[in-house]
């Protein structure tokens, strides 16, 4: 059962830092984590590695497995050939400030920046009635783990810097869907604010955050393309907005 | 020295950023008080996020008959009659108002037809009780709080033209110790993970809402962030603990593949009708229950399948019984020979619901199996053994404010403190213990700030707490932390788990003070820069202070009762019920002492049957009938 697994994980910090060859016994059924954990244990005790539930339900180990962002406790070692060297790098996209664990805080910025949830003011604790159907469209974007991995991949950010500044990422375009979609948000023109103020339209639909959610939230189809859509309706159709508002305060009812 | 240190101040520091400490949180901040969130990990990753199952609060939603009174008795009942019956009343009452508050802050619980909010069947609730979201509600409750506080922080940055002014989250801190002056609390000392540096906050109260202690055993489902912070910190302030001996072994947890064994099975698969069965296909679980229960379960699988589609006429089937009794079931069959080749029993939910409803209803169970084990939940059934999952012990606080008893200016909320869930907790009364006391202790600690005002720290006790902070990398060639905790884990695993003896206890004793010996001379390899071992080093003293208190108080208790049991002493003792046991830290060892537990008030007592009490009391408590 057990076999050798050669690694080659990045040490370093923000200043410099290179890629370490090591050599560790992995047991089959075992994922990058244990193999990190038993790296740590027995030959590096300094090694730097953020985690947290172990189950893919917090998104703390977020970090770039052959260069793929991924889950380290959701990327079962099998996955790889035995004679395959795995090699483990921080996330990209994040200034790093030791081994695998990186500076995320770009992305709290980000979150602060998003206006939060407006509740009717005369809907009384308790009173709220929703459909299923209704709650369901947010409650797919609610599911988001944060891990951050489609805000590494995201190519407008991963290499530009630069971008960063006014562009929110894809995380927070389902965020903001989210609220659009919610049945009792009262804020109005989140889409708006999405083109505006978070960067939208710096987003072609390249899909690559839809493919490294661990979650597997259709964030292309569900919450930027329909936003993009909607955007260039609104843009052009008083009539489609004030419908929409309608629609919007009936799902109160 | 003290001079060049990160050094805050604020009116309430709030250690643990789970339900309970973001709940504490906002309850400050709204009653106008500067808080401080300190915790581990990043915001927002706390072990909440786990939970999968939901919250119990009895809304009627589903089921008209429900109300608090009814909540009450299954929480006692659970709890065996140990809970702290005002802790157990408050949960009650209070818990349908503190998630209606959540719907108010933006969460989206799944729905009823009439779109109400939903609420789910549990064990050891006689209603559908537990509000949830899939099975991920506690995602849902840190995500709508953490939320509520980024509001919070809008609001101010549009006032006063700074959001971090009134609350602020400071991610990826440990603290090491409690500060106090002039014997009232004074603030909290710790070190920022990312590189080391110490930081102090200055502040008259401390709420500790630090969660649990599972990384002190081998198998458990906690993070790593489990390892009795607050516990252990409280302790070192002189506070005390409350019946440390009890803690609850999970039934269901993963025992295969040997990477995820431990990980959690919510119990909503069995509150959506799964079955336990043997290698020998029997459905055993008929064969484990209790006297005490007989006339709410099922002892045949036909009434037990009938209660899913008529509950008023049929009694719940035996897999709902309260989590000890189904962990100890799990046991006692594996250890007869008939568990599988993992040590392990199965838990089937594919044959009484369709592959769409189960992928529906326990999304991230079927993602966790197909992921890690390879296994299709819809097709085939799931390996399940006892877990390490939560310490129903903790803090001894007073109900209604939260406050730590013995020490001014300290509160705890949450896992940490104890006394809410008396020997067993009943699965979803965290999440809403979380809430209900969470916002508790914000109000306690806010009323406390209110009547008391600042209390400076000293430079002696900074001095103090920055030396031991610097102790591990001044030596070098000593203990390594991740053996010692990796014997730790064998100790409590072998002697102090699921099924305990007296000479086992002794002997777990003896060897946590010998592990406490050793662990003073750990060093750290590296510098300070998010060193994990040198993280270790702290959260394994704590995990050490936790397991000699949990060992000692398991020795002196002569009975079996909810998450304890002695092979030596089985079955509840009367007498036994009467007693909580109490740890304090004398500086060198844990110390417990008997004292006993408050007495139910007539308006309580009354709201059992009488009949269902003599099972639990003693004959002279039953004639007094509760106190006045």
């Amino acid at each position: 059962m057990a076999r050798t697994l050669k690694l080659r994980i990045w040490r370093g910090n923000d200043k410099d830092g290179a890629l370490q060859d090591v050599s560790v016994e992995a047991n089959s059924g075992e994922v990058v984590l244990d193999i990190i954990h038993r790296v740590q244990a027995t030959q590096m005790g300094d090694l730097a590695v953020r985690w947290n539930c172990k189950a893919g339900k917090c998104g703390s180990c977020s970090m770039e497995i052959n260069g793929k962002p991924r889950l380290a406790c959701m990327t079962q070692i099998s996955a790889y050939p035995e004679d395959e060297v795995i090699t483990i790098t921080p996330l990209r996209a994040f200034p790093v400030i030791k081994d695998l664990v990186t500076d995320v805080s770009f992305n709290y910025k980000k979150a602060m920046e998003v206006r939060a949830y407006e509740h009717p003011v005369d809907l009384k604790p308790g009173d709220a009635r929703m459909e299923q159907v209704d709650v369901e469209r947010s409650q797919e974007f609610r599911k988001c783990i944060e891990c951050f991995l489609c805000q590494d991949t995201c190519h407008v950010i991963r290499d530009h810097e630069e971008n960063k500044k006014s562009f929110a990422g894809p995380r927070f375009f389902i965020r903001i869907a989210e609220l659009d979609m919610h049945p009792l948000d009262t804020l109005r023109n989140r889409k708006q604010t999405a083109q505006q103020e978070h960067g939208l339209g710096m987003c072609n639909i390249t899909k690559c955050c839809t493919e490294v959610c661990p979650e597997h939230i259709r964030i292309t189809d569900n919450a930027i393309i329909p936003m993009k859509e909607r955007v260039v309706d609104v843009k052009y159709d008083p009539l489609r907005w004030l419908g929409s508002v309608i629609r919007k305060r009936d799902g109160i009812l | 020295m003290t001079q060049n240190i990160e050094r805050h101040k604020y009116d309430i520091v709030v250690i643990g950023a789970g339900g309970a400490g973001l709940r504490a949180a906002v309850e400050a901040r709204e009653a106008g008080l500067s808080v401080a969130i300190v915790c581990k990990s990043l915001f927002g990753k706390a072990h909440t996020v786990m939970a999968e199952g939901g919250a119990a609060a009895s809304m009627g939603n589903v089921n008209d008959n429900d109300n608090w009174m009814v909540h009450f008795r299954d929480t006692m009942r659970g709890g065996k009659f140990l809970n702290h019956y005002r802790m157990a009343e408050l949960h009650a009452k209070e818990a349908p108002d503190r998630i209606w508050e959540l719907e108010t802050w933006g969460a989206l619980f799944d729905r009823t037809k009439e779109g109400k909010i939903s609420q789910r069947n549990f064990g050891g609730h006689e209603y559908p009780r537990l509000a949830h979201v899939g099975d991920r509600t506690g995602l849902e409750l840190i995500r709508t709080m953490q939320q509520r506080i980024v509001a919070l922080q809008q609001k101010d940055q549009r006032d006063t033209g700074d959001a971090e002014k009134n609350i602020k989250v400071f991610a990826e801190v440990t603290i090491t110790e409690i500060l106090k002056e002039n014997g009232k609390i004074a603030g909290a000392y710790g070190y920022r993970r990312s590189n080391g540096e110490e930081i102090l906050f200055e502040a008259p109260a401390v709420i500790i809402a630090t969660g649990g202690v599972g990384k002190t055993f081998k198998i458990t489902s906690n993070s790593w962030e489990g390892t009795g912070d607050g516990h252990a910190l409280a302790l070192k302030a002189g506070a005390n603990l409350v019946d440390m001996e009890f803690l609850q072994f999970h039934p269901t947890g993963m025992v295969w593949p040997l990477s995820v064994k431990g990980l959690l099975v919510t119990e909503s698969v069995r509150g959506e009708g799964g079955i336990l069965t043997n290698t020998a296909g029997e459905r055993f679980m008929f064969k484990y229950i209790p006297d005490v229960f007989k006339d709410k379960y099922a002892d045949n699988e036909a009434e037990a399948d009938r209660w899913y589609v008529d509950q008023d006429n049929n009694r719940r089937p035996p897999e709902l019984l309260p989590r000890d009794e189904v962990a100890r079931a799990i046991n006692s069959e594996v250890k007869a020979g008939r568990g599988t080749e993992h040590g392990g029993v199965f838990l089937d939910v594919s044959k009484r619901l369709s592959a769409e409803i189960i992928k529906k209803r326990l999304p991230s169970m079927w993602h966790q199996f197909y992921e890690l084990a390879g296994v299709d939940i819809t097709k085939e059934p799931m390996e399940v053994g006892p877990t390490c999952h939560y310490v129903m012990g903790g803090v001894e606080v007073e109900p209604d404010s939260a406050a730590a008893v013995g020490v001014d200016g300290l509160f705890a909320a949450g896992e940490v403190a104890g006394g809410m869930h008396g020997s067993n907790r009943l699965g979803g009364n965290s999440l809403t213990d979380l809430l209900v006391f969470g916002r508790r202790a914000g109000m306690g600690a806010a009323n406390y700030v209110k009547t008391h005002g600042a209390n400076p720290v000293s430079d002696a006790t900074i001095e103090k707490a920055a030396a031991r902070i610097a102790a591990p990398f001044t030596r070098t060639g000593g203990e390594n932390a991740y053996a010692l905790h990796q014997e730790l884990q064998e100790v409590t695993h072998n002697l102090v788990g699921i099924i305990r003896t007296g000479p086992e206890l002794s002997e777990a004793i003896e060897k946590i003070a010998e592990l406490r010996k050793r662990s003073a001379n750990i060093s750290v390899s590296g510098d300070r820069v998010f060193n994990p071992g040198f993280h270790l080093a702290f959260d394994l003293d704590n995990m050490l202070l936790v397991a000699e208190s949990t060992a000692k108080s398991a020795l002196l208790r002569q009975e079996s009762r909810g998450g304890h049991t002695r092979d030596d002493f089985p079955g509840m003792n009367s007498t036994w019920r009467q007693v909580n046991h109490i740890s304090s830290f004398d500086g060198e060892q844990v110390n417990i002492k008997a004292q006993p537990l408050p007495v139910l008030p007539k308006e309580l007592f009354d709201l059992f049957d009488v009949h269902e009490l003599e099972k639990y009391m003693t004959p002279q408590e039953i004639a007094k009938g509760g106190s006045n």
